[in-house]
């Protein structure tokens, strides 16, 4: 039984057994054969385009009847966000800037490092440190965005009442800070393929030209890697936005916008974090719910938004390095 | 066609009540941790016992007692009027069986020589009317505020008790869990908190809440103004002997107080 099962499945390698001319029965069934074939893949593929096509739908439909029901103005204006309270008010303006001051605070730290180190790793240390290096920074975007959490509240919340005196550790900075490690990786792999990826002859010119390393990093490999720097910069914010955990744990989770803006010493909330923190208490089909996916339908928008812009930068990065 | 269907459905719900008992527990955010444990216990015990808790809140479990859609409903406050009435027009009888009572302390760092708040201050300080710490009588610093998250049963407990419908202010922190309140404190010179009576240590100090300081005692006879006891409604007393009044009755057991002490209440015993 056995033998014949093996002789079977040896058989089409024999091509010269075949006929020349197929009937009409067995044209037929390859041709639909390699139609269903083709339609099976072309589902397995789509499944993750449907899968975010369908969340889109989903968390926009789950919000439809808040938006309609609620003051659309007021979402976005209003800084109040009291969704328990007896006449519930749901003013996001605090929870927005709340995310984007932290990514921003955290871009503050990351992108001077992550492009420094790109730089380094690509034109100065040798290849055989590069990759060591290269995969160690990679490690960083493994750890558990739990784990870091627990790291911001047990101690750097402390060490930053100590060291700065600020009333409590828990605030914009420790999140910025946490934020920065862990956009890192992102940001320093990114951009050190596009710095790596504008070969020689770009460097050797400028060498040519009498200029030293220094002047040949920042003039010309850094401007003409720019694309994908920027890229490397909005994956990195996309991280920095969308990280929920840890925002949760070291930011304090305060509904307020810094003031005066600049102090970073001061508790925020995030969107991610207010979802994350509400959505097991808000009842099913309550305006509280609908406004929790109104906030996801914005983090969502905000992130597509970010998304397409670093595909533009990369899709550039690509073309300048296939001209050089 | 629908005939059969029927029938199958009734010889699978003569022969599940024939093979396994089942005991549905519906309510309370609160309560359900206690509710988690005995029925964790119970399901050791008695292997062909099928319970299930769901926590959905106090509400919630009352609307699903009225309706007979659960066989013990756990709440953290005792059935409003309207939900009494409903029940009693609906046929059900609420019988209520304190099961615990809950304290939540209010704490500070072991440094601050704040002893004693009252309701109304903790209230003002929650609401963001205090904020610094000269003003309750302790040194000259900015008071940091921390909560519990809102979807937790402290958070609910301590709103219900002390905050009285009064919003909190916009500067207080939220921490989701009560270890991580209590490392906040413990690490924040000017912070206040609130945590479980079960949480407390030496690592941070219990403050006087109008004059009585949060003990196993206080709690249990209700002294400690942040206390309150925590249901199980059955409907009617339960039948003697039955797995309700076993699961109702649970937690007069040692073995049973022991699961409440773990989960960070207070069993009623005053001793």
């Amino acid at each position: 039984m056995s033998d014949i099962s093996l002789n079977l499945t040896l058989e089409p390698t024999a091509d010269e057994c075949r006929p020349m001319v197929l009937t009409p029965g067995e044209d037929l069934r390859g041709y639909i054969g390699s139609y269903l074939g083709r339609a099976f893949l072309f589902l397995v593929t789509s499944t993750s385009v449907l899968a975010v096509l369908l969340i889109l739908l989903f968390v926009i439909v789950r919000s439809v009847d808040f938006l309609s029901e609620y003051s659309i103005v007021e979402f976005l204006a209003s800084q109040d966000w009291r969704p328990t309270a007896e006449t519930p008010v749901f003013g996001a303006l605090a929870i927005i800037v709340g995310s984007l001051y932290v990514s921003f605070v955290a871009l503050v730290f990351a992108v001077p490092l992550g492009i420094m180190a790109a730089v380094f790793l690509s034109d100065i240390v040798s290849w055989r440190i590069r990759n060591i290096v290269k995969p160690v920074v990679e490690v960083l975007a493994a750890i558990p965005s739990v784990a870091y959490g627990f790291f911001a509240v047990l101690v750097l919340a402390p060490w930053m009442q100590e060291t700065f005196g600020f009333s409590t550790g828990t605030n914009a900075l420790n999140a910025a800070l946490i934020l920065a490690i862990m956009a890192l990786p992102t940001i320093i792999s990114v951009a050190e393929d596009s710095v790596s990826a504008l070969g020689r002859e770009l460097r050797e010119a400028s060498y040519g030209c009498g200029a030293t390393r220094m002047e040949t990093i920042f003039k010309v490999v850094i401007p003409a890697a720019h694309s994908g720097i920027i890229a490397a910069v909005i994956l990195g914010m996309m991280r920095a936005i969308g990280e929920t955990m840890v925002v949760w744990m070291a930011s304090g989770n305060a509904t307020q916008i810094p003031h005066p803006w600049w102090d970073v010493s001061q508790s925020i909330r995030t969107m991610t974090a207010t979802i994350a923190g509400e959505m097991g208490e808000a009842p099913e089909a309550s305006l509280h719910r609908g406004g929790l996916f109104a906030i996801g339908v914005l983090l969502l928008v905000l992130t597509f938004g970010l998304n397409i812009i670093s595909e533009y930068f990369l899709s550039r990065a690509k073309k300048a390095s296939g001209k050089a | 066609m629908k005939k059969s269907m029927v029938g199958i459905a009734m010889i699978a719900l003569v022969m599940g009540a024939a093979n396994a008992e089942t005991l549905q527990i519906d309510g309370s955010t609160t309560v359900g941790p206690i509710a988690d444990a005995f029925a964790e216990y119970f399901k050791s015990v008695y292997s062909d016992l099928d319970i299930t808790v769901k926590k959905t809140g106090s509400g919630d479990g009352a609307a699903a007692l009225v309706d007979g859609r659960c066989d013990i409903a756990t709440m953290s406050r005792f059935m409003k009027p309207d939900e009494f009435a409903k029940a009693v027009s609906n046929n059900v009888l609420p019988v209520a069986h304190v099961v615990a009572m809950d304290g939540v302390c209010v704490i500070v760092h072991p440094s601050n020589p704040v002893k004693a708040l009252t309701t109304e201050q903790v209230r003002d300080i929650y609401m963001g009317k205090i904020t610094n710490w000269s003003q309750v009588g302790g040194s000259s610093a900015p008071i940091v505020v921390i909560s519990r998250d809102t979807s937790s049963g402290t958070y609910e407990t301590f709103e219900s008790l002390v905050m009285s419908k009064q919003p909190m202010g916009a500067g207080v922190e939220y921490v989701n869990a009560n270890p991580q309140a209590h490392a906040r404190v413990k690490t924040t010179a000017g912070a206040i908190g609130y945590v479980g009576l079960g949480f407390l240590d030496n690592a941070v100090k219990a403050v006087q809440i109008d004059g009585v300081l949060p003990t196993r005692q206080t709690v249990a006879s209700g002294a400690y103004p942040v206390s309150r006891p925590l249901f199980m409604f059955t409907n009617g007393y339960p039948k003697l002997g039955g797995m309700v009044h076993k699961f109702v009755a649970f937690y007069l057991t040692e073995r049973g107080q022991e699961l409440v002490e773990a989960k960070g209440f207070v069993p009623l015993t005053d001793y």
